[in-house]
């Protein structure tokens, strides 16, 4: 078995801004199976990372617990990380937020630290509207217990050993949405061209993102009769066109017919631009992104896209009026406002 | 003069050769061939401007059927499936091996090594380039350019100086060398010339029953391996023992025995092999040359004298005219025969020198100074005639298309010098063969010579060597011999001369357990490790005493591991893949990308890292289920295995392609010796 991948890289390879190659923005080799699509979601943040030019160093991991909660050792070695207490991640995220706003906060959970055990922690974090982009690798089953079936499980879809399922799935995405997340979309860890400007738009974005990925569990979730294996997606996957992420100062380069794109713009000036497939679709309209979930999963469909956007919302920070600065480089006169002000305050208190 | 194009000669026969176009190869081959019928010239062209004619009606249906039936020609369609059952296509991934004339396989003699499998390492390289102790130090080493680790790090791995550590770590072979029939199969060989090409030859001839009479016009075996090359790169002993290895085999040597007359005893032998090699050092016609005569050498003959140790001195003061391999081993001779001031010269500028890079360097090293761009004008001489010094102009170089251009610039210089060494090129000469005996020549006086067959215009005459095409070097005459003993063996058993064997392959999975193979994938970064050398100053003292003192074991070992094991193939099922990128995400030079299909072109422009080295193949699967293809650009793959490592469902394989090039020793008809 290998545990290093070779250091030597194709010498042509591309540099971004940096002068980095994706390859310096790796992490260790997985040890999750061979297959896993965790490992490609792995792969597609290291090249938003790279296209963005993103320092490492700026960048903080968070995780829970189970397969997912893994894998941020396996991409951008370089950056902070904390792996917390299973389902506990939006409260260090949240802690973590308050403390530093100058970081990039990437929180990576699955369908069973999300959707079960850190079911509270998951929508607090929406709604207090943390910046960070929260990935949930769903894959429908607790894969690292040997694959009972987690809570985002179709109820159609059995498990590996053939037993029926006997609730309903939670759809994180709408869920979101109505706790009042910013930045919502619905990707498949297969479709690359799809996950990487949307997982580039949620790191740009201001706000709380959610990144709903579903990752086929090679293991224990990708047979016939699983509606989260590679080849189910594949056949029921309905993308909502494309997605362009277009950094700041650059021309859109594709061209759409007239009226069948809509474009997004982001906090820091960069744009998303979505060619619509359905035209009655405006993913700035709440209301509309959540009946439309609806139907298509009444239809049996899987959407995929940006499916929720609100490029107006206020982040957790700004809500709070924290300071701009990271807390620990506060200095003596920022942090102790001097006997004068304590006098004022002393008096208002008599 | 008659117009013989698309004409050539065999078995005094004109025959009809035409290039297939690139598209058609898969179907038709390299070439059309078809004989006139006709002995006569004259008569021969009308038949052949109609066999022409059918030759090219024939190109327009393959053409258009291959259009009807939907087959794709390269250039304008998109890619097809690339069929790896044919050898070609991995063999050609094995970069030193496809390099290596006589197709050495290079990886599995490393991977021997770093077992400390000695013998088998040797017996490997013997049986593909029967003088791996004299290849190990003399080679060319075409290998060594091609080797993909000068692509994917830094140098290529040391392979010539591996071959050597085989050689000098081995012990007694002999019970793993081919049995020699008792019964001769009674047809006699006569080979002319004891050099490399010969003595391949006879090796392959003497297992399967041949008798074999090696005529050789010195006094000892071996050729310019003897002749040419100084003991200081190559020791008599590693000389003697692989060239008398195959004498010993059993063929009829006869030294001091100069072949004047080829009519003489042509009829003596069922087939005659000519590996006479370029005897004729080319010579300087200017002013002063033949007065100076008496201090002016040609190259190969003063150091054969040398060898022979008719000459045993020179003046002090020597100039080496000549940037070739010759000149490298006259200019470090002249120095251990004493001369204290050596110069080499050369036309060229230094960048375009024929020696290679490891000798010039070597003559560097030993403090000889070369100066480039000199042309030799004039032989001067002093009061008595005798040779006192040279005058040269300097030239410059220019590049006009990519063509050299060397202008006089009018600057003269004038060295002093004792002795001139002249090592300017060399020619083969055949006063021997006479001319009305059925061997064609060409303007050039060299022999017109098959180059699959090596059989000249008379079918019972084969050449090879540089006798075949002029100067090469060893391992080029071993890869004739192969040809040439395969071409005596079909001629004597009455089979088509065209008919020739097929490289023996075969690929087998690797696979030893989920993540386990059973070679070593993981892939060293150590920088390619120095050879060791003797004492400067006691090697110019000697001229014996081998400059490079070889690796010890662990510098062997060190530099075997910097093997990337290109025959193990990376070997892709598109039925199983389920698409989940796994192997596009570990693979460490991204040489793997899954795309739609497209011409070669756009294709190769749309990977992941484009592959814009087009003399590497693209491995291009069958169409996925999304629609897809997988293509892997072979140029810069490690062989690490990681892609099969990472692979849930198998679909990617490591297999170890076993290619063994043909020659007579693997006939099954050659027995190996009974081990008590």
């Amino acid at each position: 078995m290998s545990y290093f991948k070779p250091i030597n890289k194709h010498p042509n390879l591309e540099k971004n801004k940096l002068g980095l190659t994706r390859r310096d923005y790796e992490g260790g080799v997985s040890t999750l199976c061979a297959g896993c699509g965790h490992d490609s979601i792995s792969a597609c943040i290291i090249e938003a990372c790279f296209r963005l030019n993103i320092e490492a160093y700026k960048v903080a991991k968070l995780s829970g617990i189970g397969c997912s909660s893994k894998a941020p050792a396996y991409f951008l070695n370089a950056s902070h990380g904390f792996n917390s207490v299973h389902g506990r991640m939006p409260s260090i995220a949240t802690g973590a937020n308050c403390a530093n706003e100058d970081l990039l906060y990437l929180g990576v959970s699955g369908d069973g630290d999300s959707a079960s055990i850190g079911i509270g922690q998951f929508i607090h974090a929406i709604r207090r509207q943390v910046n960070m982009v929260y990935f949930v690798e769903n894959n429908g089953t607790y894969g690292l217990t040997k694959g009972q079936f987690s809570a985002t499980n179709d109820l159609e879809s059995k498990n590996k050993y053939g037993e029926d399922n006997l609730f309903p799935p939670i759809d994180l995405t709408s869920m979101a949405i109505q706790m009042g997340a910013s930045y919502v979309a619905r990707s498949f860890s297969g479709d690359r061209d799809q996950l990487v400007p949307l997982i580039m738009g949620a790191i740009q974005h201001k706000g709380f993102a959610l990144l709903d990925i579903i990752s086929p569990c090679v293991t224990f979730n990708n047979h016939d009769s699983s509606t989260k294996s590679y080849d189910y997606i594949r056949n029921h996957n309905e993308a909502m066109g494309k997605t362009d992420f277009v950094p700041l100062g650059e021309e859109i380069k594709t061209n759409y017919d007239e009226g069948s794109s809509v474009e997004v713009k982001l906090h820091d000036g960069s744009r998303l631009s979505l060619e619509k497939t359905d035209h009655n679709f405006d993913p700035t309209d709440a209301g509309n992104s959540l009946d439309l979930i609806r139907k298509k999963n009444k239809e049996g469909k899987i959407i995929t896209g940006l499916l929720y956007v609100d490029n107006k919302c206020k982040p957790l920070t700004e809500i709070m009026d924290l300071p701009d600065k990271p807390l620990n480089t506060l200095e003596q006169d920022e942090l102790c406002p001097g006997s004068e002000i304590l006098e004022v305050i002393n008096n208002d208190l008599s | 003069m008659s117009d013989k194009k698309y004409l050539f000669k065999r078995n005094n026969v004109w025959w009809v050769k035409l290039a297939v176009p690139l598209s058609l190869r898969n179907e038709l081959g390299y070439d059309l061939r078809r004989s006139t019928g006709e002995k006569d010239l004259d008569k021969a062209i009308p038949v052949r401007d109609k066999i022409i004619e059918e030759f090219k009606t024939e190109f327009q249906i393959k053409k258009i059927n291959a259009d009807d039936k939907g087959i794709v020609l390269r250039g304008t369609e998109h890619m097809q499936k690339t069929d790896i059952s044919d050898p070609q296509y991995f063999h050609k991934v094995v970069d030193c091996q496809y390099a290596c004339p006589a197709h050495t396989n290079v990886p599995e003699y490393i991977r021997l090594i770093a077992q400390k499998k000695y013998d088998d390492a040797y017996m490997l390289n013997w049986e593909s380039n029967v003088f791996p102790g004299i290849l190990g130090r003399t080679c060319d080493r075409p290998c060594e350019p091609a080797c993909r680790r000068g692509r994917t790090h830094d140098k290529p791995v040391a392979i010539c100086r591996l071959k050597r550590v085989t050689y000098d770590y081995k012990n007694d072979i002999d019970p793993y060398l081919p049995e020699i029939p008792k019964v001769k199969n009674g047809k006699k060989i006569g080979l002319i010339g004891a050099g490399p090409a010969s003595l391949t030859v006879a090796r392959d001839l003497l297992p399967l029953g041949y008798e074999v009479t090696i005529f050789e016009k010195d006094n000892k075996p071996g050729g310019l391996m003897r002749t040419n090359i100084p003991s200081f790169r190559l020791p008599a002993e590693v000389l003697d023992e692989e060239v008398y290895r195959i004498i010993k085999m059993g063929a009829d040597l006869k030294t001091n025995s100069y072949i004047d007359s080829l009519e003489n005893i042509i009829d003596s032998f069922d087939a005659v092999f000519v590996g006479t090699g370029a005897p004729k050092g080319k010579d300087l016609e200017i002013t002063g040359r033949k007065e100076a005569s008496e201090n002016i050498h040609i190259g190969i003959d003063w150091l054969t004298s040398i060898a022979f140790e008719h000459t045993k001195s020179i003046g002090k003061k020597v100039i080496v005219i000549g940037g070739g391999n010759t000149a490298m081993d006259c200019c470090r001779t002249a120095i251990r025969l004493g001369a204290d001031d050596v110069k080499v010269t050369v036309r060229s500028p230094k960048s375009d020198m024929k020696a290679s890079d490891w000798e010039l360097e070597e003559a560097i090293d030993e403090g000889i100074p070369i100066l480039d761009n000199t042309s030799p004008k004039e032989f001067l001489l002093d009061d008595k005639g005798k040779l006192k010094g040279m005058k040269f102009e300097k030239m410059e170089a220019q590049y006009t298309d990519g063509k050299r251009k060397l202008i006089p610039t009018g600057e003269e210089i004038i060295i002093e010098c004792d002795d001139v060494l002249l090592a300017i090129g060399q020619d083969n000469a055949f006063p021997w063969i006479e001319k009305n005996i059925g061997i064609d020549f060409n303007e050039w006086d060299c022999p017109i010579v098959d180059k699959t067959t090596m059989q000249s215009s008379h079918p019972k005459v084969f050449f090879g060597g540089d006798a075949a095409w002029g100067p090469e070097n060893i391992i080029w005459a071993v890869a004739h011999g192969h040809q040439a003993a395969i071409s005596i063996d079909n001629f004597c058993s009455e089979i088509d001369l065209f008919d020739r064997p097929p490289p023996l392959t075969n690929l087998v999975s690797q696979k030893m357990g989920i993540h386990e193979w059973s070679y070593d994938n993981d892939i060293s970064q150590e920088v390619r490790l120095e050879v060791p050398h003797a004492d400067l100053k006691q090697a110019l003292n000697d001229l014996k005493m081998e400059v490079e003192l070889g690796f010890d074991e662990k510098l062997a070992l060190d530099e075997a591991q910097r093997c990337l094991n290109c025959d193990m193939q990376t070997v892709f099922q598109e039925k199983l893949c389920i698409e989940c990128d796994a192997c596009v995400d570990i693979c460490p030079t991204d040489c793997i990308t899954f795309t739609t299909n497209d011409t070669e072109e756009k294709v190769r422009e749309k990977l992941r890292v484009p592959a814009l080295n087009l003399d590497q193949d693209l491995y291009v699967s069958g169409k996925l289920v999304t629609g897809r293809v997988m293509i892997k650009d072979e140029d810069m793959c490690v062989h690490c295995g990681l892609c099969a490592e990472r692979c849930p469902t198998g679909a990617w394989d490591i297999q170890k392609n076993n290619y063994i090039e043909a020659h007579n020793l693997n006939k099954d008809k050659v027995k190996t010796k009974e081990v008590a």
